[in-house]
């Protein structure tokens, strides 16, 4: 049975650009599945979409069981898929007025009407969980890029989410940093997070994820559990985008 | 200089000063506090797209802005008594004063909004956060800090503006200066004594205004 049910979501820019073509994503529980595809492929307006920080033109999007029509979802039902999800942006997108901590219980403080105390709490053991208990009370501009990026996930986890989505996480991150991220990420997997990641990790879709998708031109072109994914690319277009992408890494 | 004119100096330092603070500083502390929530409102419904309030905004900014200061306060304490308005001398100078910084300072404010980084507005909806929570929690607090150093000019700037209130009859520090001037006649030198007590006033203002850039900092190290 699957918690997150995507089907025919499609997307335009302006009328014109076809961003989406009509994609189905399929996440079951504890699941981490790798979204690969070249840059304007629609993997990230895909994500966004998912999370409503772009409105979809049409498709249908099922989480635990409730359905929604993503051409008439409201304002009231919108906020309530976002109570079941988080979101850890490529970057970061801290708040730079509120320090580390502050960041991780600024959502549970407002948004939930949580006591102080309680959200502080939960946002120690979120951020002692990405090794970032020693800076609580350091603001963004302190931190190192692999830092802001652990305390947004350390922000995403305080929500206590059914799944959370990270896009292009690691994008951002000097090559030194991204390990830090990644291990987090996978620290996560292990404990049985459901986890939708849109990355250019190749390493992190072959190694942790469980399934891959390779979009490109705003369709799925293909997609399997990710060990076959990588050992045996069954399209042409997978075959060529996987090449190019490992020769780059070579460099 | 003689012993006369030392006289006149000093005995019209007090004189001149008292409406200093009675007036001057009181209007433009006024105007100016109500005048920044006028432009914080005006900024916000452009930044919230509203359109017919946006519309409304950048008119009000249009003709504020493109009319003198001086017209203002003869509009509103001459003009409008003519259509039974009258209001007096001192609140028609709050009130001018005020709404003529609103459409400054609104636009810096808007500007100040528009500098504060995207995507902490998604960030602040993906954890449930609504609009207004995240205007002022995340992004008024830091719009505020970068507009600070210009509106905290603007203020030092409203201090010298508020001579022209004396055309509409407030007894302020100029007005005051004028009619010492009518019975000594000594112009040079009461006219270049009030300068200095604007001066002085603007000084005070800006080490208040590097003390409290000091003490906003800038969330950290820079």
């Amino acid at each position: 049975m699957s918690m997150l049910e995507v089907k025919g979501i499609r997307k335009s820019f302006d009328g014109k650009t076809q961003v989406l073509n009509g994609i189905d994503v399929s996440v079951s529980k504890g699941e981490v599945i790798a979204i690969l595809g070249p840059s304007g492929g629609g993997k990230t307006t895909l994500l966004r979409c998912i999370n409503f920080l772009e409105k979809a033109d049409s498709g249908s999007l099922s989480l635990d069981g409730k359905t929604y029509d993503l051409a008439k979802i409201t304002k009231k039902e919108i906020a309530e898929i976002r109570r079941k999800t988080a979101f850890v942006f490529q970057n970061y997108n801290l708040f730079l007025n509120k320090t580390a901590l502050q960041n991780v219980t600024e959502g549970l403080i407002v948004a939930r009407k949580m006591e102080k105390a309680k959200a502080e709490e939960i946002g120690r053991a979120a951020l002692e969980k990405v090794g970032m208990l020693e800076r609580v009370d350091y603001y963004p501009n302190q931190l190192s890029g692999g830092q802001q990026q652990r305390v947004a996930i350390a922000r995403a986890l305080a929500t206590d989410p059914e799944i959370i989505y990270f896009d292009e996480p690691t994008s951002a991150l000097d090559p030194e940093l991204t390990g830090e991220v990644l291990g987090v990420m996978r620290r996560l997997a292990d404990e049985g997070m459901t986890m939708l990641v849109v990355t250019h990790e190749l390493g992190f879709a072959k190694n942790i994820s469980t399934r891959t998708m390779f979009i490109e031109g705003g369709v799925v072109v293909e997609e399997a559990p990710s060990r076959e994914f990588f050992a045996n690319p069954r399209q042409e277009r997978t075959k060529a985008f996987l090449r190019a992408i490992s020769s780059k890494e070579e460099e | 200089m003689n012993e006369r004119l030392l006289n006149i100096l000093i005995q019209s330092f007090p004189k001149i000063l008292l409406p200093g603070l009675m007036y001057t500083i009181p209007l433009t502390v006024l105007a100016f506090a109500i005048g920044l929530v006028i432009a914080i409102l005006t900024a916000l419904v452009q930044f919230a797209n509203i359109r017919v309030l946006k519309q409304i905004a950048r008119i009000y900014i249009w003709i504020i802005r493109g009319t003198p200061l001086l017209v203002q306060l003869f509009v509103v304490f001459y003009g409008l008594p003519k259509v039974g308005i009258l209001i007096d001398a001192f609140p028609a100078a709050v009130m001018v004063f005020a709404i003529n910084e609103g459409a400054y300072a609104a636009e810096t404010m808007r500007a100040a909004l528009e500098a504060v980084p995207a995507g902490q507005m998604e960030a602040g909806y993906c954890v449930g956060m609504s609009w207004w929570q995240i205007v002022r929690r995340i992004e008024l607090p830091q719009a505020l800090r970068t507009a600070f150093p210009t509106l905290f000019n603007e203020l030092i700037s409203m201090v010298k503006d508020t001579s022209l209130a004396a055309n509409i009859t407030v007894t302020e520090m100029f007005m005051t200066t004028q009619r010492i001037n009518a019975v000594y006649y000594e112009p040079l030198a009461l006219y270049l004594e009030v300068a200095a007590i604007y001066l002085l006033f603007s000084t005070v203002l800006t080490k208040l205004q590097s003390i409290g850039e000091k003490k906003l900092g800038s969330y950290g190290r820079r």
